[in-house]
C-alpha cells in the first residue's frame, strides 16, 4: 500500500492510497479557488444527504466511529445525547471544533482546506439529526484556516440553517469543548470544568454537539456510504481512517491520511524517515503536546491506533508524530513542552496554576543537574494527576511521566550526561510550540 | 477493613480557593498538597468518618468541597 | 411576669446581642480573611463564627419577646418584621426592624446555602455589613433606653472599634497565592465581550 503525503503547507496537494478525505487530486502547485473546491467536492460527492438525518445516530453508531479530537469519544453516541435533549423549544446547536489548538498538529488545517465541504457537510447532517437550529464553525481567530472556512462556506450560497465561522482566541485551552461553550456564552475561553455537561446545557443554555472537524467529515461520508462501507479500513475497535500529522526530523513533513492501525513504519516511510542506524533509541513524540515518548526503532511494527499504541505506553491523542533527530534530547524538548504547558494554563485550579510550573521547573533543573529533581517529580506527578478542573494537567503529568520513563530506561545514558555535566551535545529543541519560547523571552503567538 | 459508606468526598476544582478549612476538619481522610489544595480520598468513606466530613464539606467558605453518593456524576 | 424586670432583660439582652453580633461580625471577617492561629484553627473561626450567630439570634429573641410582653410600650408582633410602623418611638424600633429583617434573610440563605445560586447567598450576607451598624444606631437612638449612657457608649465605641479594626485587617490586599496566580488569567486569558466574533 502506497502511501503519501499532503504536507502542511498545502502547496503540494498530493494523493493518498487511503483516499477518503483527502481526495486524490492532482498535484498542481496552485491552491484551489474556493469555487473549484466546491464544484469539484458536488461532482465527487453530490449534494448533502440530509435524508439519512433521522437514521444518522444509528449509521454512525454501527460504524463505530470514534472522535478524532483526541478524546477518541464514540460520536454516535454523543449525537444521540444531544439529540435526547434537544427539542423544537430548546434546539440544539453544533459546533465544529476547527481550531487545533495543538502546534504539533496540522491535519485539520490541511483538511480544511483541501476538503472544507466535507466537513460543513458533517456538520449540517449533525445539525440535522439532533434538530439543531444552528452551526458554528470554530476557528482560532486570523489563522489560515479561518480564511478557508469563511470562503468555502461563502462558496456553497445561501444555507436553510444559520451557519457562521465564528474565531476564537488563538489559545491552547481555548479549543477545549467546553471552553468552546464558555466563550461562546461569555466571552471567556477557558474549559468550565468536568461537570460541564455542554449535552444538556452549553451554548444559550442548549444541548450543545462540539465535534472535530475530522470527525464531522467521516460523519459525512459514513451519511453516504454506510458503515459497511466506512468499516473497510481500520480496525475493529477503531474502524476506518485517520489523518496523522508527521513532522519533526523527517524530509516529507505532512499529513497522511490512514487506516487506522496501519503500522509506524509506513507511515514514517510515507513521510520520508530513515532509521538512523545507531544503537540508541529514536525518540519520537506521539500524540502531541499531551502524547508520549516512543522509541521508534522498537515500534515500527506498532498499529497508529489506540489500543496499540496504549499497549506500549502510547497514546493517539491529536494523531501527530514528531520524530527528534539522532540523538535528540527528550529531557531539553519535555521541559520546554512542560513549559509551554504551564504558562498555556487557564489559571483557574491549583493543579495547574502551582503543579504544572513546579514539574516545568523540575525538568529543566533536572536538565540542569539537579538530582534532587527526579525525587521531586516523582512525588509531584501522582500528586497533580486527575486533580485539575480540566484534563489539561493529566495531559503534562503524562508527558512528564513518559518521560522519566524514557530516561530512566533506554535513555539512561544521556539523563546521567545531564546530571554529571548540567546539559548535552544534543541538537536543538524541534518539537514546535507556536512561537512560544522559554525562561526570558516569553511570548505565546499561537 | 472499616465498613464503607455510600458517600465520597467531591471537590470542584475552579471554585476551590486553598483555605484548608476541610483538611481541619477530617485530617484522617483529607490531606492539603504542598501548595494548600486538598487530596480527597478516591473512594466511598468509611461509616465512622461520614459525621465530620461533613462538616468538612460545610467548613468549605466557598463551598467546593461536597459529598456524593457513589455512582453520582 | 414584672413589667420592670421584663423591661430591664430587654434592655440588657439587647446591649448583650449587640456585644455577640459584634464578636459575630469580627469572626466572620477574620474567616473571609483567612486568619487563624494554633490556639484556634481557621475551621474554629468558622464553627465560632456560626455557633456564636445561633447564640446572639437567642438572646435577640429574649430581646424581641421581653420589650414587647412588658406592655410598657404598645408594640406588637408584626413591629418586629415591619419597619417604621411601631405606634411608640417608630424610627428607632423601625432601625431594630430593619435589622432583624436582614439577620433573618442571612440566617435562611446560610442554612439553604448548598440550594443558591452562591452570588445570591453573598450578596445578602454582605448585608451583614448594613445589619449590624443598624442595630448599633437602634441601640443608641432607643427613647428611654440606655443608649446614651456612659455604660453603653464605651460598648458602642468597644465594639465599633473592634469591628473596625478587623476590616483595616481585612482590606489589606490579598496576598494569597491562589489570589495572586488566579488574577494573572486577566492578561494570559482575557475575556472578551459576550458574543465577540458571533
Amino acid at each position: 500500500m502506497t502511501v503519501a503525503l499532503c504536507p502542511a503547507s498545502t502547496n503540494d496537494l498530493a494523493f493518498s492510497g487511503t483516499a477518503r478525505l483527502l481526495p486524490a487530486v492532482p498535484a498542481s502547485g496552485h491552491r484551489q479557488s474556493p469555487a473549484s473546491t466546491w464544484q469539484q467536492h458536488n461532482a465527487r460527492l453530490g449534494p448533502v444527504p440530509l435524508q439519512v438525518a433521522p437514521q444518522l445516530v444509528d449509521l454512525v453508531s454501527a460504524a463505530g466511529l470514534l472522535g478524532r479530537g483526541g478524546g477518541g469519544f464514540p460520536t454516535g453516541t454523543k449525537l444521540a445525547a444531544v439529540a435526547a435533549n434537544s427539542s423544537r423549544r430548546n434546539p440544539a446547536v453544533v459546533v465544529a471544533n476547527c481550531c487545533e489548538g495543538d502546534p504539533t498538529s496540522s491535519k485539520d488545517a490541511v483538511l480544511l482546506a483541501t476538503s472544507p465541504h466535507l466537513v460543513i457537510d458533517g456538520a449540517l447532517l449533525a445539525a440535522a439529526t439532533t434538530g439543531a437550529d444552528r452551526v458554528i464553525l470554530a476557528v482560532h481567530k486570523g489563522s489560515r484556516t479561518s480564511a478557508d472556512l469563511s470562503q468555502a462556506l461563502a462558496a456553497r450560497g445561501p444555507q436553510s440553517i444559520e451557519i457562521t465561522v465564528v474565531g476564537i482566541p488563538a489559545r491552547f485551552v481555548a479549543s477545549e469543548a467546553t471552553a468552546l461553550v464558555r466563550y461562546l456564552n461569555t466571552g471567556d475561553a477557558r474549559p468550565a470544568g468536568r461537570l460541564s455537561r455542554i449535552w444538556e446545557s452549553g451554548v444559550d443554555g442548549r444541548p450543545t454537539l462540539v465535534d472535530n472537524a475530522e470527525t464531522l467529515a467521516q460523519l459525512a461520508l459514513i451519511a453516504r456510504f454506510g458503515p459497511a462501507w466506512f468499516r473497510q479500513l481500520g480496525t475493529e475497535s477503531e474502524p476506518g481512517t485517520a489523518l496523522v500529522t508527521v513532522g519533526g526530523a523527517v524530509s516529507r513533513p505532512g499529513v497522511v491520511e490512514v487506516a487506522v492501525g496501519t503500522p509506524l513504519r509506513i507511515i514514517l516511510t510515507a513521510a520520508g524517515w530513515v532509521p538512523t542506524g545507531h544503537a540508541g533509541p529514536a525518540w519520537a513524540l506521539i500524540g502531541g503536546l499531551a502524547g508520549r515518548w516512543i522509541d521508534l526503532h522498537r515500534a515500527t511494527e506498532i498499529g497508529f491506533s489506540a489500543d496499540e499504541l496504549g499497549l506500549v505506553g502510547g497514546t493517539k491523542g491529536v494523531s501527530s508524530i514528531v520524530v527528534l533527530p539522532a540523538g535528540g534530547c527528550v529531557l531539553t524538548e519535555t521541559a520546554r513542552i512542560l513549559d509551554y504547558l504551564a504558562h498555556s494554563g487557564a489559571r483557574q485550579c491549583g493543579p495547574c496554576m502551582f503543579g504544572l510550573p513546579a514539574i516545568a521547573a523540575d525538568m529543566a533543573s533536572l536538565a540542569d543537574a539537579d538530582r534532587d529533581a527526579l525525587g521531586r517529580l516523582r512525588v509531584r506527578l501522582p500528586v497533580i494527576d486527575k486533580r485539575g478542573g480540566c484534563s489539561h494537567p493529566d495531559g503534562a503529568v503524562a508527558l512528564a511521566a513518559s518521560a522519566l520513563r524514557a530516561l530512566t530506561g533506554p535513555d539512561a545514558v544521556h539523563l546521567d550526561l545531564h546530571l554529571r555535566h548540567g546539559g548535552c551535545n544534543s541538537p536543538a529543541a524541534i518539537v514546535p510550540l507556536g512561537g512560544h519560547r522559554t525562561a526570558g523571552n516569553r511570548r505565546e503567538n499561537r | 477493613m472499616s465498613p464503607k459508606a455510600n458517600l465520597l468526598l467531591r471537590v470542584d476544582p475552579l471554585s476551590c480557593r486553598a483555605h484548608g478549612l476541610c483538611a481541619e476538619e477530617l485530617p484522617e481522610a483529607i490531606r492539603l498538597d504542598e501548595w494548600g489544595y486538598p487530596m480527597l480520598p478516591t473512594g466511598p468513606l468509611p461509616v465512622h468518618l461520614v459525621r465530620r466530613a461533613k462538616a468538612a464539606a460545610n467548613a468549605c467558605p466557598v463551598l467546593a468541597l461536597r459529598l456524593a453518593s457513589v455512582g453520582e456524576r | 411576669m414584672n413589667t420592670q424586670i421584663l423591661w430591664y432583660a430587654s434592655r440588657a439582652t439587647g446591649a448583650v446581642s449587640l456585644a455577640l453580633f459584634t464578636g459575630v461580625m469580627i469572626l466572620g471577617i477574620l474567616t473571609a480573611g483567612r486568619k487563624g492561629s494554633a490556639f484556634l484553627p481557621r475551621a474554629a473561626v468558622l464553627r465560632l463564627h456560626r455557633t456564636l450567630s445561633i447564640t446572639s439570634m437567642a438572646f435577640l429573641a429574649v430581646h424581641i419577646v421581653t420589650a414587647i410582653a412588658d406592655g410598657y410600650v404598645k408594640l406588637n408582633y408584626w413591629d418586629v418584621i415591619l419597619p417604621f410602623g411601631a405606634s411608640w418611638d417608630p424610627l428607632w424600633v423601625g432601625l431594630g426592624s430593619v435589622a432583624v429583617d436582614l439577620m433573618i434573610a442571612i440566617g435562611i440563605t446560610s442554612a439553604v446555602r448548598r440550594h443558591l445560586p452562591s452570588i445570591v447567598w453573598k450578596t445578602v450576607h454582605f448585608s451583614a455589613y448594613a445589619m449590624w451598624p443598624v442595630a448599633l444606631l437602634h441601640g443608641f437612638g432607643i427613647s428611654g433606653g440606655d443608649g446614651t449612657t456612659t455604660w453603653m457608649i464605651i460598648l458602642d465605641i468597644v465594639c465599633v472599634t473592634a469591628v473596625l479594626m478587623s476590616l483595616v485587617v481585612r482590606l489589606l490586599p490579598d496576598r494569597h497565592p491562589d489570589s495572586v496566580v488566579r488574577k494573572t488569567a486577566e492578561t494570559s486569558h482575557p475575556r472578551e465581550e459576550i458574543g465577540a466574533g458571533r
